[in-house]
């Protein structure tokens, strides 16, 4: 495995957690995201990701470079899998150690964040009756909300 | 010549995945517009193009040998 990497098979999330624990880490901090059934009611049948991989895989490494200067200490390990996946299935893992537990949640969260602004990654839902080409997911405030 | 490369639903409207342009010398946004032009279905609106695996601006300038990845919103995760 690498650190920072875009994979074809199913992602086994021990080893992420296991190349960022070290002696000085206190707290691990491990996410798995999924694919999911329901979204806004209606039924996915599988997804399919696409990604450009050698820029992606370097995209995940300028995270992990960007977390290690914000929180000091941290050692961080992302995968993100492409091809089909079904549903229940893992498409990405962030594992990242620190000190302190603190640091390693705050990081994990900035780290799937920064997944959905920057790095080349492309997930098309299939349902019973279509496709689609998922775009830009990120919250953005509701009209009239103040940041 | 530079290769352009297309992805998601921008390979599958262009219905090829790259192809080499005479591009060399060229603005990032005229890039853009010969891609508009030769396939005017394709929306581009929210497209960033990625030189040679970077986020690029648009006036940055395109040399011989480079590639031009251009990538629409991302929805990794």
């Amino acid at each position: 495995m690498k650190a920072y990497e875009i994979v074809t098979e199913p992602i086994n999330p021990q080893l992420y957690a296991d190349y960022v624990l070290r002696p000085e880490a206190g707290a691990v901090t491990l996410f798995t995201g999924h694919v999911r059934e329901w979204t806004r009611g209606i039924r996915t049948l599988y997804l399919a990701y696409e990604a450009y991989i050698p820029m992606a895989e370097k995209m995940l490494a300028k995270i992990g470079m960007e977390i290690e200067k914000k929180w000091p200490g941290t050692r961080t390990a992302i995968a993100h899998r492409i091809g089909e996946l079904k549903i229940g299935e893992i498409a990405v893992v962030i594992a990242v150690s620190s000190p302190h537990r603190h640091d390693a949640y705050e990081a994990n969260e900035y780290a799937i964040e920064r997944i959905k602004e920057l790095v080349p990654i492309w997930k098309k839902e299939i349902w019973e009756d279509g496709t689609e080409w998922i775009g830009d997911q990120r919250k953005k405030p509701e009209e009239g909300e103040s940041l | 010549m530079i290769t352009i490369f297309y992805f998601a639903g921008l390979r599958e409207a262009a219905g090829k995945a790259q192809e080499q342009a005479e591009l060399a010398g060229h603005t990032v946004s005229e890039l853009l517009e010969w891609v508009g032009h030769q396939y005017p279905h394709l929306s581009l609106d929210a497209v960033r193009v990625a030189v040679n695996e970077e986020y690029a601006l648009a006036e940055d300038i395109l040399q011989a040998g480079d590639t031009a990845a251009l990538i629409p919103p991302v929805s990794g995760g």
